[in-house]
This record gives structure tokens, sequence and C-alpha cells, in this order.
């Protein structure tokens, strides 16, 4: 299922404004991999571009090379909707439909591609994806209710269950637990420690802890003066990162003394 | 221990004084403000209240299941018969080909302005929408009667010209109040559908306009409440007619704003000495009976529209 994704002087542009310079790296399939950075470093708009969300603001564009598998995602021939279904993504903010319930939330990717589903593979999958996402037992009762009547915690998880119902081989996640109250936090650190046997996740954090606990490489963005673009510091094992990093901005920017 | 109290003793009053002196002004002004507001209330109220008290009192004697049913064939003079079945069946079926071709028509273009308009293009819809908002009832009503008459020769008058003519007045209003609804749309949820693997399209028929749904039906509604009154442009597209047509294709029809302005403007009936079955009054009387049928309808419409805004409002979390 999983897969590795290899990006090469990745520039990515907001009209004339350049966000995100010269990125070369590597994410290994069935791991975490953590983006660590100060705020406006490009973190999220690098992640965005890994499913080419980015592109979907006005003026946003893309140079360099991501290959999913040895395919190049900006490639001519590559259909940007057809990426995103094998790139998932969960946002900073729980986003589940207002108009949809529970069920119909997990079910989205289907429903809302036209694609027909029966009503017990539906079902199914309902359950599957809910399980996966370790919310099942406390929806079981309620999946018509409507999903915006969950709490903040159960709605990032649902969202989640969301995204892993389309069956993507990566997972996306920009500071995924970033709204949330501990609990929901650690709920959620779980679920991405079991999550990461099938998928290649991708987590953008400013959390280290977070970082440290669930991530096994860890890539720390940094930028020297604002309106510079953001570059890739170092990446490493996330142990290393937190132990013995070789950059000084890196010690620097984990022990607290920044800038 | 004295220190203490002493130094308690002067603080204490002085707490109390910042805490209740307050602004004396300012709680004046407030008293001042909110009876201004109450009063500019009220006085808005009186229109509204004497124009129902007015339409009612003057109308509803009238109003009977029998001036409902019939339309005005054969009626004349001050004879106390004659209806508006035919003018009812005008409104509703003029005003709704006006709404068949203004809803997709405006509905569209407030999703090209909000999710594909960028640059020179957009800017010119949003300039010609606004420009459109102010074009006058009758200008409308002589554009559409210009344009069939090219078509179909001088002196055509048929409900459809009518419907052209609303739907010009209509677009903008659907385009202004739809495009507000579908702007209020969170962009988080089309990230959310796009980041599912959605194409755009859908994910603007499926997200976006589904959850905007309840305000774009609202919109739709108020547009139509706006147009239904108009007279001047469809006087002068459909023109009047004393009996029933129900094609939109073909010949004239009456309409309830032309019926009111056509009955009031025959004025009194000069009734001969010791008549019977004949009341002076009798067009001014149809004329209130069918301004108040008309208002109803408009209440009806907006009351239908609600009950379908609950329906597809997004649900809250309860």
């Amino acid at each position: 299922m999983a897969q590795r994704i290899d990006i090469t002087d990745l520039n990515v542009y907001y009209g004339a404004f350049r966000a995100v310079a010269d990125v070369t790296m590597a994410i290994e399939p069935r791991s975490v991999t953590a983006i660590i950075g100060p705020s406006g470093c490009g973190k999220s708009t690098f992640i965005r571009t890994l499913n080419r969300m980015h592109e979907v603001i006005p003026g946003a564009r893309v140079e360099g090379k991501v290959a999913m598998d040895g395919v190049d995602l900006y490639g001519s021939d590559v259909d940007p909707v057809a990426v995103r279904r094998q790139v998932g993504m969960v946002f900073q903010r729980p986003n589940p439909f207002p108009t949809m319930s529970v069920a119909e939330n997990v079910l989205a990717g289907i429903r809302l591609n036209n694609r027909r589903i029966s009503k017990s593979d539906g079902a199914d999958l309902v359950e599957r994806s809910l399980r996966r996402a370790n919310l099942w037992n406390e929806v079981k009762d309620r999946l018509d209710r409507p999903g915006s009547s969950l709490s903040g915690g159960q709605q990032q998880r649902l969202c989640i269950a969301r995204a892993i119902a389309v069956k993507p081989q990566v997972l996306l996640m920009d500071e995924p637990a970033s709204a949330l109250d501990p609990i929901s936090t650690l709920a959620i650190e779980d679920l991405i420690a079991e999550l990461k046997d099938d998928y290649t996740i991708v987590i953008v954090t400013h959390n280290m802890q977070q970082a440290a606990r669930v991530s096994d490489r860890t890539a720390f963005f940094n930028l020297t003066v604002a309106g510079e673009p953001g570059r890739l510091i170092e990446m490493d094992e996330t142990r290393v990162i937190f132990s013995t990093p070789s950059e000084k901005a890196t010690e620097d920017y984990i022990s607290g003394r920044f800038g | 221990m004295a220190v203490l109290e002493q130094s308690t003793a002067v603080h204490r009053p002085k707490t109390r004084e910042l805490l209740t002196q307050g602004d004396v002004r300012r709680k004046l002004t407030n008293r001042v403000m909110t009876g201004v507001v109450g009063l500019a209330f009220l006085i808005a109220l009186i229109p509204l209240v004497s124009l129902s008290w007015t339409v009612v009192g003057k109308g509803i004697e009238r109003l009977t299941p029998y001036f409902l049913s019939v339309s005005m064939r054969g009626v004349f003079g001050g004879m106390d018969a004659g209806g508006i079945y035919h003018a009812i069946l005008g409104t509703l079926l003029i005003t709704g080909v006006a709404a068949v071709i203004s809803v997709p028509i405006g509905l569209m273009t407030a999703i090209y302005l909000v999710e594909y308009g960028r640059g020179p293009l957009a800017r010119s819809v949003t300039f010609f929408v606004d420009v459109m908002t102010g074009i006058p009832s009758i200008v409308a009503g002589l554009f559409a009667y210009a344009l069939f008459a090219v078509f179909f020769g001088p002196g055509v008058r048929f409900g459809v010209v009518g419907s052209v003519a609303l739907s010009v007045l209509m677009i903008p209003i659907v385009v202004r109040s739809c495009e507000e609804m579908l702007r209020l749309v969170p962009n988080e949820l089309r990230e959310a559908a796009y980041a599912l693997g959605v194409p755009k399209w859908l994910a603007i028929l499926k997200v976006v306009v589904r959850t905007a749904l309840a305000g774009i039906v609202t919109g739709i509604m108020l547009a139509v409440a706006r147009v239904i009154g108009e007279t001047a442009p469809l006087l002068v597209t459909v023109g009047v007619i004393d009996s029933i047509n129900t094609n939109v294709f073909e010949g004239r029809m009456m309409t309830l704003p032309v019926y009111v302005y056509r009955q009031y403007y025959q004025g009194l009936v000069s009734c001969p000495e010791g008549a019977t079955d004949c009341i002076p009054t009798i067009n001014i009387d149809r004329a209130w009976a069918a301004a108040l049928t008309l208002i109803l309808i408009v209440m009806l419409l907006n009351l239908i529209a609600r009950l379908i805004t609950r329906y597809f409002a997004p649900r809250a979390r309860h």
C-alpha cells in the first residue's frame, strides 16, 4: 500500500514570491516523517505540494520534481485529482462536511465522486474506516447524527477515517492535533503510530515533543529572514535530530534558543 | 496589623468609587439612543401596518372562493360577478417561466464569479450585473418586446415575452444573492473535498452548492417576490385579457398586478336608476381583492422558502 516519495530541487511559489526553496529529500514508505520549523518557514506549503493541493490557490506554482515510486506527480500526463486519491490529507482544523452525517462523511470520497457502493459494502467501509481511526466505539450508535455534532477530537478522527476510506498510499497531516486538547492529541498520536504500518505518513507539527514521539524521521525547515524562502536545513532519524543534530540552527530551535 | 487595616480602609472607598462612578454622560446617551432606535422601529412599522390594514380591510370582503375561481369573461358594467382565476394563473405561469429562465443563468453566473472568475472578465460581469440591477422595469419590458418583435413582428404579445422581461429584472438579484451565499461556504470544505480526490465540478455541485442551498433557495424566493408584483413590463409584453389562457407561447394573458391596475383604471360604474344587479364600486373592490391575493401569494412563497430552508440547512450540533 505505502510508497516512497522522492523530492528533488523543489521550489514553491505564490505568484512571484518564492515560499520554499531547493528542497531535496526522501520520504520513506511505512514510516512517519515529521516536519518541524518556525511559523512561516513553508512547512504547510511544502506538504501541500505533495498532493498537488498547493495549486488550488490562484497564482501558486511549483518547480522541481516530486516522484512517488518514480513517477513525477507534476508530470504533464498526471491528473491532480488522481494524485489526491493516492495522497490523502488531514487538515489543521477538523472539517467534516456540515450537511452530512457521520457515516456519510466517511463515505464522502466515494459519494462525492458519484461512485455507487452497495448498502452493505458502504456500511462495511464505514465500520472499517472508523475502527481504523479508533472512533467506532464512540460513534457506532450515532452514525446518522451530523458530523459536526461530534467533539473536536472526534471530528478530527472522523476526518482521518474519511481520508483513509478512499485507500490512499500516503497520508499527509498538517498540524492535525494543534486545535485539540491533550487527550484528543494522544488519541491522534496513537492512531498515527498504528497507521504507519500501512501508510506513508508525513506530519507537520509545531509541537516538538509530538515530533519526537510519533516520527521515525524528522526534517527541520527554517527561514533566515521574513520574506526569504524557507529551506530544508537538515533531515535525519528523529532521535539523531533531537540528540545530536549536525546543524547549529536545528539545535538552537530544538532547545528553544531560537533567533 | 493596624497599618494593614488602615490601608484597606483607605483603599476600599476608592475601589468602590472606581467601579460605581461610571460615565454619567454615557448612561444618558445610551438611554436617548435606545429611545431613538425604538422610535425609528415604530415609525418603520407605520407604513407596513397601515398598508396591511388598508388592503385587508378593502379586499377581504370580495375575496371569496367564487372570486378566486372565475375569470372576467362576459362580465361587464356593474355586474356583481367576475374573478381573478385567469390572473392568478397568468401570474404563476409567467413568473414560473421567468424563474426557470433566471435561476440557472443566475446561479451559474454566481458559481462562475465565486469559483472560477478572475481578472477582467469576472470584473466586467460583476459590473454589468450591478448595472442590470438598476434597469427600470419598463425598460426591461420594452427590451423584451423589441427582442420578440424582431422575430414575430410588431404587436407581439404572449406570456414568454413577459417572462423574458421579468428575467432581465430577476437575473441580477439571483446572481447577487447566490454569490453572497456561495462566498459564505468556508474554503476548508472545498479543500476537504479536493483532498479526497473529488474533481472541482463535483466539489462545487455536491459540497459548495449543497452547503449553501438553504441560502440560495431564500435568495431565489426573494427574487421571485420582487418581480411577481411588476406591472409595467407585463402591460407592454403580455397585455390584458378577460378570459383564461394557459398557453404561455401564444396569446395575451392576464396577471394580478395588471388586473389590479386595469380594474382601478376603469373606476366607478355609473349604474342606471333602480338597477338591482349593479354595484358602482365593483371595479375598485375587485382591484383591492386582487391586491390582497397578490400579497398573500408572496407571503405563501416566503413561507414555503422558509420551510425549504429549514429542511436543507446544514444541521447544527444538537
